[in-house]
């Protein structure tokens, strides 16, 4: 007898029985071995999937201490026999299952007798009765609709489909048009609570995104973009121009990467180095200057930049000019939680005539507005290249205290006129880092997790959209 | 930032007001000052040495209070400043002989006459010390002090320099006589004075400050003699500076006196010194200037952005200690800047004072009237719309350190240090700062390492700047902004990284071909084939052999691609196959990125310099344009239309076709045209440089004769007309490929999907009836079975078409006609020949 035509008998002797039949007996009356019934009762519960019987008599045999699990057994975990008798035999009549199928064709009871005390014999028998859904026929819910089903009948493809309707169209077949198989399938139900299945895609890099915003807003604000695509600067463009002496301790090489090779620039524009020198050492343009003997030895030195500021040095000439820049800069400081030795910096810079602290304000106002950060204090501060200078502080709800969110000034007249802008020009400025809002705003509190390869992918795959207002 | 403790309830009643903790921090902040730590010495001692000796200590409470660094006369409790003046009489004498030159040329003295020390101000004095040489001394590199006790040495006193093994002396707290050799290895161990050392250490002579007697006051900048130190008892001190830096040693002198002349009988003065040059010039220290500034109340208006009335503001100067006076003479106002106040050295110095006086969180917000049009800058846009699709090509994006360590870049990646043009850093503090990259590979593979537990592929790239030297530019290196990717899987993935080469190329509108396109070729071909190029060709040593690809694009090299080689891998601690990707994209842009690296300050000797001929232009114009005739307010009206959301007349730069319609338009416009009029101001601040602006692509002034175009008369003439002309040839080659193409017999190959009914289906007997499929321009190719799941294959079956004659529609029908085999036919892929 095939498996199907005992799972056909089984079911039928199921029907035509009151109450229930007995899995031996009736494999003893069908005279098939008793493990071909048994698979015929495992095919029908794999029709509902709740059902793991198996793993609940060994829980309930655990939890009464009628075996035990030795993990650290040679070759792997074994399961021993604790008890040499089960005498309660009430407990072994309660390894007499009765799992439901409540939902489906059948009701089967399933009787385990775990015979515990003969050690070689373990027989399985069940006590099969009909479920609330009982049928003689076997039809497995469907999982999903497929073409086929919308088609008409399973088998049949969109070609014929497309005959049929041709056909309908042209009136020369009498058939009616019934579409869809599916009318007379059962669906299995979704689980909703279950996630999808995560789409295949790339990933942009929160830093990334958080400066795709950046930029954004200083476009939105007019600000044309620097070029800034030049890490290696000379320390005359890096400091001498922004008349920052050559001891300030900025120069030192516990801040600065000075570079070994290429080791000096050589060239230079000559009329406007000596003015700076002449502003340094002896002063003019109504400074007096920091009266030191200047060395073009030390301006040559080449280095890491270490801030983007030269870069808006060189682009100021071009008047009533808004611009900005977000790039890398490098110092060679001491490394934390917090610090790199090389970061993003974020720069704005607006020239033109007349400009006065307030504008410089109201500028940032609306910069920080576009961040969402609406209130703004300004403490004095102090910074070899600007005069004044302004720490910007905003009010971190979260943290209900002054928070520093950036760095702000006015341009110095011995750094502007030696370049020779107008007099009447006047440059406003301010900068912060790209990283520290970035940490803010993607909750990361190790840079490391953030830039550089130690990167957690897992972090990039997961992150949302930026919008900083928000 | 220096941090002074300052005892509360003192500075209160020197306020002359008393604030609640909160208010007092909201005051400091609108000083510039932060309220770093309330505390007592109690306190203090009892954190810093346990409870047990804290118990006799002070309870009073102090305010620590961060300074910033450029505010030194606020290093003392109550910050102010006296005007003292040096006595009559002989002053002391301190000579500098010429030996002191190489080592430390400068020193400067003065006298503390009658002082009365307290334990408090005795600590006060050596902390300032310890303060300003932390400071402006820079860890007295650029300055020293040495206070003595007058009354134990008599002068004159000799700074001179000697060799370290004859200076011998006791110095300040030990019992026994040093050589200066045995100090300076003594010292090596000292916490403090260590940090000192290198200052002198490698010098010849070592500066050196003896009495009459031979006595040694000081060995600077190291230590003093015990012989003269300041005591509690001291009441004449004589204070040297000596230094690098002439200026800042009178600036430093000025404040130590300027501090304590408070404790001499007479307060607030201080005795002079005289200093007596090698050349036999004398001096008198200290200088003490009071300096006097003059400036109108306009000036800081303007700059603050405030309406305040003169006096209003020299009352505002004054309360922030630079006494000021009203002269009378218009708005002007006079400022007495004195000695302690060496930050003010311009006049916007004033105006920042004033400004803080008034409150910078009182000003009112204001809005810059600057017209601005923004700009992106062409590669970062560029980058920007890049980055985008390639992360919709599946790729996630990794950002690394521009700086890395020799061996990534060299050694891991099977490459000489030598090759790779990188440039060095001379001082890093980790392996990891020694280069800055040469390539993003490297960053890409550490990204994998570091993330191997993620499920495969992983797939990554990186937009970003390398660094190589450049002996053209003025600094000898320059960035490239390059484009790379990695594939990291069980299988090398050639083929993935090889589309993302094709989506990328696809992005940047270049076709698939030779000379024009993209096409890649083995890199080692290239090696046998022109041996000129060798150098640039050979194996590559990062890739597997036979597995690597140059990527050339209209004819010139941009980057590679290939499967690399299993050392690579494995040097980065990698255990799969991976395959990568690495190109320039500058040579996208377009239009060359702007290449103005050079500063380009707007120097008068630079332009010059490259452009001697240039000469105003004077010659009559042609005012007709494109526009119409510029003379004309018609024309003017349509140009000022033109120019209503335009920088330029070109790009986002000024470029020749600025100048030439600059030239083209008679006279300034009115302001009836405010477009035309602010693009006109702003091309007039360019016309000094006109001559290296960029060429104009486009002809916006017509000519009226035509045999003479330049109007510049520059140098390049007869280079830019030999570029028209190649241009010209260019031109007129690609219109002529461009009319032979319809000539040629357009073909497709089509790639189709048949698939069969059920997997009882007779595969080779439906191949056979597709093959049976005859056309005219129809020609069958390769075919195979592919599976499709349950055992069923479909078969795909590749074609050539020729596009007049056989179209997919008829090859669909004819398929589809052996319904007993052919479920349905799909195209799978579609491509011009």
């Amino acid at each position: 007898m095939s498996d199907a035509g005992v799972l056909e008998t089984l079911l039928r002797r199921i029907e035509a029985a009151d109450g229930g039949v007995d899995s031996l007996e009736t494999a003893s009356v069908l005279g098939v071995d008793h493990q071909v019934l048994v698979g015929a009762v495992k095919s029908l519960l794999a029709l509902e999937d709740k059902l793991s019987f198996g793993k609940i008599g060994f829980s309930k045999a655990m939890s009464n201490k009628w075996i035990k699990v030795d993990k650290t057994h040679e070759g792997g975990p074994r399961i021993f026999r604790s008890v040499e008798n089960i005498e309660d035999q009430g407990a072994v009549e309660g390894l007499l299952w009765l799992l439901s199928t409540s939902q489906h064709e059948l009701w089967i009871i399933i009787e385990t007798a775990i015979q515990l005390t003969t050690t070689r014999w373990t027989v399985k028998s069940y006590w099969i009765t009909k479920g609330s859904c009982f049928s003689t026929t076997i039809t497995k819910p469907e999982t999903e609709l497929t073409p086929e089903m919308i088609a008409n009948d399973g088998g049949r493809d969109l070609r014929l489909r497309r005959r049929e309707t041709s056909a309908l169209k042209k009136g020369t077949s009498a058939k009616t048009w019934t579409l869809g198989s599916w009318k007379e399938k059962k669906f299995k139900p979704y689980n909703f609570e279950a996630l999808g299945v995560a789409p295949d895609c790339g990933h942009l890099h929160p830093l990334m995104k958080v400066r795709t915003q950046f930029r954004q807003i200083f476009l939105e604000m007019g600000f044309t973009e620097m070029p800034t695509n030049n890490f290696i600067e000379s320390s005359f463009w890096n400091f001498d121009s922004l008349f920052q002496p050559q001891q300030h301790p900025a120069r030192d090489a516990h801040d600065t990467f000075f570079i070994s090779d290429p080791a000096l620039a050589h060239e230079f524009p000559l009329e406007y180095l000596e003015r700076v020198k002449k502003i340094h050492s002896e002063g003019g343009y109504g400074s007096q200057g920091y009266k030191y003997d200047w060395k073009i030895e030390e301006a040559q030195k080449n280095i890491l930049r270490t801030h983007t500021t030269a870069v808006s040095a060189r682009m100021l000439y071009k008047l009533a000019q808004q611009y900005f820049s977000i790039d890398r800069v490098f110092r060679n400081e001491t490394l934390d939680a917090t610090h790199l030795a090389e970061f993003h910096q974020i720069e704005g810079v607006v020239a033109d005539r007349g400009l006065t602290l307030g504008d410089l304000m109201g500028t940032l106002h609306q910069f920080f507005t576009k961040l969402g950060i609406t209130k703004l204090r300004f403490k004095p501060a102090y910074n070899p290249y600007t005069e004044p200078s302004m720490e910007v502080f905003s009010y971190h709800e979260g943290l209900k205290k002054w928070v520093e969110v950036g760095n702000s000034g006015v341009f110095r007249p011995e750094m502007l006129l030696p370049m020779g802008l107008p007099e009447d020009v006047t440059v406003i400025a301010w900068g912060l880092s790209l990283e520290r809002p970035t940490m803010i705003k993607y909750g990361i509190n190790n840079i490391r997790e953030l830039v550089g390869h130690k990167v957690n992918l897992q972090m990039v795959y997961d992150g949302p959209i930026c919008r900083l207002e928000s | 930032m220096p941090t002074v403790g300052v005892k509360r309830d003192l500075l209160f009643k020197a306020l002359g007001k008393t604030y609640t903790d909160v208010e007092f921090d909201e005051l400091c902040f609108e000083y510039g000052l932060e309220l770093d730590e309330i505390t007592s010495e109690k306190e203090i001692i009892s954190r810093e040495q346990g409870d047990s000796k804290a118990s006799g200590a002070s309870d009073v409470i102090l305010y620590k209070i961060d300074v910033p660094a450029n505010r030194y006369d606020l290093l003392l409790e109550a910050p102010r400043y006296r005007r003292v003046s040096p006595l009559s009489g002989e002053p002391q004498k301190l000579i500098i002989t010429e030996e002191t030159a190489a080592v430390r040329p400068h020193a400067v003295a003065a006298v503390l006459r009658n002082i009365t020390f307290t334990q408090e101000r005795y600590d006060s004095f050596i902390e300032l010390q310890e303060k300003l040489h932390q400071n402006i001394c820079r860890k007295r590199s650029l300055v020293a002090i040495g206070t003595h006790d007058l009354d134990t040495v008599s002068g004159p006193f000799t700074y001179t320099a000697k060799p370290p093994a004859e200076i011998s002396f006791k110095p300040l707290n030990q019992t026994k006589e040093y050589t200066a050799t045995q100090l300076m290895s003594l010292y090596k161990t000292d916490s403090h004075l260590r940090h000192y050392l290198h200052i002198i250490e490698d010098k010849p002579l070592y500066p050196v400050i003896y009495d009459r007697n031979g006595i040694v006051l000081s060995m600077p900048p190291i230590i003093n003699g015990d012989h003269s130190k300041i005591t509690l008892k001291t009441k004449n001190v004589f204070v040297e500076c000596t230094a690098t830096d002439l200026t800042k040693a009178k600036i430093v002198l000025d404040m130590m006196v300027t501090m304590f002349s408070e404790y001499c009988s007479q307060p607030f003065t201080v005795e002079e010194a005289e200093v007596v040059y090698p050349d036999g010039k004398t001096c008198k220290y200290p200088e003490l200037a009071y300096r006097k500034e003059k400036l109108s109340s306009d000036f800081v208006n303007r700059k603050v952005g405030i309406n305040e009335s003169t006096e209003t503001i020299a009352r505002l100067l004054t309360k922030m200690c630079l006494r000021s006076e009203v002269t009378g003479v218009g708005d002007e106002i006079e400022v007495e800047i004195p000695p302690t106040r060496s930050d003010v050295i311009h006049a916007c110095d004033i105006m920042e004072d004033a400004a803080m006086a008034y409150g910078f969180n009182n000003i009112p917000y204001t809005t810059p009237r600057t017209y601005t049009v923004a700009n992106q800058f062409p590669l970062n846009k560029l980058t920007e719309l890049l980055r985008q699709d390639l992360a919709a090509a599946g790729f996630t994006e990794a950002l690394n350190f521009a700086l890395c360590s020799t061996e990534d870049i060299s050694d891991k990646l099977g490459k000489k240090i030598s090759e790779t043009r990188a440039v060095h850093i001379a001082n890093p503090k980790t392996a990891e700062f020694q280069v800055a990259r040469t390539t993003l590979l490297p960053g890409l593979l550490k990204t994998l390492a570091a993330n191997r537990k993620m499920p495969l592929p992983l797939k990554l790239f990186e937009i970003s700047d390398v660094v190589l030297k450049d002996d053209t530019k003025d600094v000898g290196a320059r960035n490239s902004r390059r484009f790379c990717a990695v594939y990291y899987n069980k299988s090398p993935g050639f083929e993935v990284i090889h589309g993302l080469l094709d989506r990328t190329m696809q992005l940047l509108e270049v076709k698939s071909e030779r000379g024009d396109g993209y096409h890649i070729q083995a890199a080692e071909e290239i090696d046998l084939k022109c041996s000129p190029f060798k150098y640039f060709f050979k194996v590559d040593s990062t890739f597997f052999p036979g597995r690597c690809a140059e990527i050339f694009v209209g004819g010139k090299s941009v980057g590679r691609l290939g499967v690399l080689h299993p050392d690579v891998i494995t040097r980065f601690e990698l255990t799969m196959p991976c395959s990568a990707v690495e190109m320039d994209i500058e040579p996208f842009l377009g239009h060359p990125a702007e290449t103005t690296r050079t500063h380009d300050v707007p120097l008068h000797e630079v332009i010059k310099h490259h452009f001697p001929s240039q000469v105003p232009n004077s010659r009559p114009t042609s005012t007709k344009t494109v526009f119409g005739d510029v003379s004309s307010a018609a024309g003017l009206k349509a140009l000022d239309d033109f120019l209503a959301d335009k920088s330029y007349m070109e790009g986002f730069e000024a470029t020749q076709a600025d100048t030439t319609m600059f030239d083209a338009i008679p006279s300034a416009p009115s302001s009836t045209f405010p477009h035309l009029l602010r693009w006109y101001n702003h091309v007039k601040s360019f016309l000094r440089e006109r001559a290296n602006l960029p060429s104009a692509k486009s002809p916006f002034v017509l000519e009226e004769d035509d045999d003479d175009i330049d109007l510049f008369g520059s140098d390049d003439e007869e280079d830019s007309a030999e570029v028209e002309k190649l241009k010209e040839q260019r031109l007129a080659e690609y219109a002529a490929k461009k009319s032979k193409k319809p000539a040629l017999i357009a073909k497709s190959s089509i790639l189709l999907d048949v698939k069969p009914w059920d997997d009882e289906t007779d595969m080779a007997k439906m191949e056979e009836c597709v093959r049976s499929v005859k056309m005219e321009g129809l020609l069958w190719g390769q075919s195979k079975m592919v599976p499709v799941g349950y055992g069923i294959k479909k078969l795909q079956i590749g074609c050539v078409v020729e596009d007049e004659k056989v179209g997919t529609d008829l090859l669909e029908e004819a398929i589809t006609a052996f319904e007993e085999y052919v479920q349905s036919v799909d195209v799978a892929a579609f491509n011009k020949v």
